[in-house]
């Protein structure tokens, strides 16, 4: 570690805390099977190369790819009740908890941040499949209620990457009741006159498609993502029928008249920062290189993290 | 009784000796079966409030989808007049899962809007099971609507194994139409109950469910996934269904204590399908007790409470 990750984690990822990558290992594209470089992978954001297959990305490797200079306030979510129902099926629910935050090295499914994106604040919300397939309880529910009273608190659009399997069967029926809630969360941002664009990734289904995934003011989705309430295979079992190629994918989707783009991740952040720009009325973005640290056009989050760095004392940074 | 649930078996063979008895009787003047019949009588009685006054949440689950359960149009028919269903979403098609139209309750015009499962099989069919598509959660949008406009309270009757997972139900926006019906649960300027007579399955029963007051009949539940649902997924054994239904506290009182119902609904003894009367009289007094405690509020106040109310929800777990 050095004096600036020191410094200024865990409250703020920046440039300087990139994830180190082994130069040589290599993975497989669970698509077309071509082997491929991990930093190359992790340089096309988890999107194959070779066939376009968007892959999963945590969240937190996102915001890294998706904030200016990577520099992102992570907003802490209220925690919630650990195992309100007291469930256990062949595993008690704490230790598939304590499994999926060992593998994953997050604390639950959703990530929120504040940051800029092509110099427009922004609050980014993301939830994580790989953390017991992405899915909704309790926590995630207030993230989304903590990253709307945030948009609301300082006027910026919310941007939410919605990836799960559904509603958390270990939290019952508290899960399911996320579906108002959030939906409430929804509904403090319109009331604002706030943006809320939901970015659709792959997989989002059940519960979380019914409620805070399909109610954005513009619905992206990114290539080829399952979106569905009832999975395929449940779907097969009831009508007893083969479903035709490509039902439930984003093309699909959009074909029907369920979303509004279909985006190539790589594409994303431009996209990002062109509707919020314009849904805000700002003025068209500046393209090109961002100025150097230290200058006045730099983002308030990272002119945070720097003065945070440069001062005596450990100083927090301010909202 | 026509139907009895596998756990009611003992019963069934008590009360069939009793009738079996009687109807020897009644072919040979000369017996006298009455007080062996009485005898009879009483141990199923017994049996049946032993039975029923300690449901194991599975069995719950089984008396919630009893196919002689008081369903919603029985609720509707006997509970308000001037019913005038109304149909169609206007865009595709009028869901038969879904019925709902204007009528008066205590002479009070309301909105009344529920999931109707049928009762034989050509009236299951025709309801879809109770498992509605989009358009059914799209009407349900209209008349709440129409509701708010014209500042009638909302009643709503739950009874669902879930929305309808099917091809044209996906195609057409399942999940937008869900997601559009609890926001605008959440917008209505007017008192919303809802009364979860059976089964409250998933989000489609939240779509009608996310109201000022929820009550449940006393053998019903409401859950985030079917217990068999549950048991494949996480038992990888769909036959497992007791333990998940054990797991998920999917009944009225585990509910009541998590904050997700206010209100449990006493059933007859034996459950509601033994006498439907009575058990669709108690709901209708518990719609009036409930419509009587958002009496008078303003129209903002009964959309913050709603909300607040949400927003809160399970907060402390089964400690609360
Ligand atoms: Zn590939």
């Amino acid at each position: 570690m050095n004096w600036i990750t020191n410094y200024v984690r865990p409250r703020i990822n920046s440039i300087f805390s990139r994830r180190e990558i082994p130069e040589n290992l290599w993975s497989k594209c669970d698509n077309c099977g071509t082997m491929l470089f991990h930093r190359e992978v992790s340089d096309n954001l988890n999107v194959c190369s070779s066939c376009d297959h968007h892959m999963l990305i945590t969240p937190r490797d996102r915001f890294l790819s998706l904030f200016d200079g990577g520099v992102f306030n992570e907003i802490a979510v209220p925690e919630p009740v650990h195992d309100p129902l007291h469930f256990r099926d062949s595993k008690k629910y704490p230790d598939r908890m304590k499994t999926a935050q060992k593998t994953t090295g997050e604390k639950e499914a959703m990530l929120v941040a504040a940051g800029e994106i092509g110099r427009t604040p922004v609050i980014c919300a993301a939830q994580d499949f790989s953390f017991m397939g992405g899915s909704m309880g309790m926590y995630v529910g207030n993230a989304i209620v903590a990253a709307a009273e945030e948009a609301v608190k300082l006027g910026r659009p919310l941007i939410l990457f919605s990836a799960a399997g559904g509603a958390r069967m270990q939290e019952g029926i508290l899960s399911l009741m996320q579906m108002p809630r959030t939906t409430v969360a929804v509904q403090m941002l319109k009331e604002a006159g706030l943006p809320y664009i939901v970015v659709l990734t792959h997989p989002t289904t059940g519960g979380v498609t019914a409620s805070y995934a399909m109610l954005g003011d513009i619905q992206i989705a990114e290539p080829n993502a399952l979106i569905c309430f009832a999975g395929p295979r449940v779907i097969e079992q009831t009508i007893r029928e083969k479903l035709p190629e490509g039902f439930q994918r984003a093309e699909y989707l959009l074909e029907h008249g369920m979303l509004d783009r279909v985006i190539d991740r790589r594409e994303m952040r431009a996209e990002l920062i062109t509707v919020c720009r314009m849904l805000m009325r700002l003025p068209p973005p500046t393209w090109g290189d961002l100025p150097k640290p230290g200058s006045e056009e730099l983002a308030p989050e990272a002119l945070d993290a720097i003065s945070a760095a440069k001062a005596p004392h450990p100083a927090k940074p301010k909202k | 009784m026509a139907h009895y649930l596998d756990f009611e078996k003992p019963l069934a063979e008590i009360e069939g000796k009793a009738e079996e008895l009687r109807a020897m009787a009644r072919t040979n003047a000369e017996m006298d079966i009455e007080a062996e019949a009485k005898a009879l009588d009483r141990k199923a009685e017994q049996l049946l409030t032993d039975l029923y006054s300690k449901l194991s949440p599975w069995r719950k689950c089984q008396v919630a989808r009893h196919p002689e359960r008081p369903h919603c149009r029985d609720y509707i028919d006997a509970l308000f007049t001037e019913y005038t269903p109304l149909a169609g979403d206007r865009n595709f098609a009028d869901d038969n899962a879904v019925m709902g139209g204007l009528a008066r309750f205590n002479d009070t015009p309301v909105v009344v809007i529920g999931h109707e499962k049928g009762h034989d099989t050509t009236s299951r069919i025709e309801h879809n099971f109770g498992m509605a598509r989009p358009e059914g959660y799209r009407k349900a949008v209209r008349l709440m609507d129409m509701a708010d406009r014209f500042g009638l309270p909302v009643v709503t009757l739950i009874d669902t194994p879930g929305a309808y997972p099917g091809k044209g139900a996906e195609e057409r926006g399942q999940s937008e139409a869900i997601a559009r019906s609890t926001e605008k649960c959440l917008q209505i300027k007017v008192p919303l109950v809802a009364v979860v007579t059976g089964e409250g399955g998933s989000g489609g029963a939240v779509a009608f469910a996310t109201a000022n007051r929820v009550a449940m009949l006393e053998h019903s539940v409401y859950s985030v996934i079917s217990p068999e649902g549950c048991a494949s997924i996480l038992w990888k054994d769909g036959g497992r269904m007791k333990e998940a239904a054990e797991a998920l506290r999917l009944t009225a009182q585990d509910l009541q204590t998590l904050g997700v119902c206010d209100r449990i609904i006493k059933e007859p003894k034996g459950g509601a399908h033994r006498d439907r009367a009575a058990a669709i009289a108690e709901v209708g007094r518990a719609i009036a007790a409930m419509l009587d405690e958002l009496d008078g509020s303003k129209g903002a106040e009964l959309v913050q409470a709603r909300r607040a109310k949400f927003l809160n929800m399970g907060a402390r777990g089964l400690a609360a």
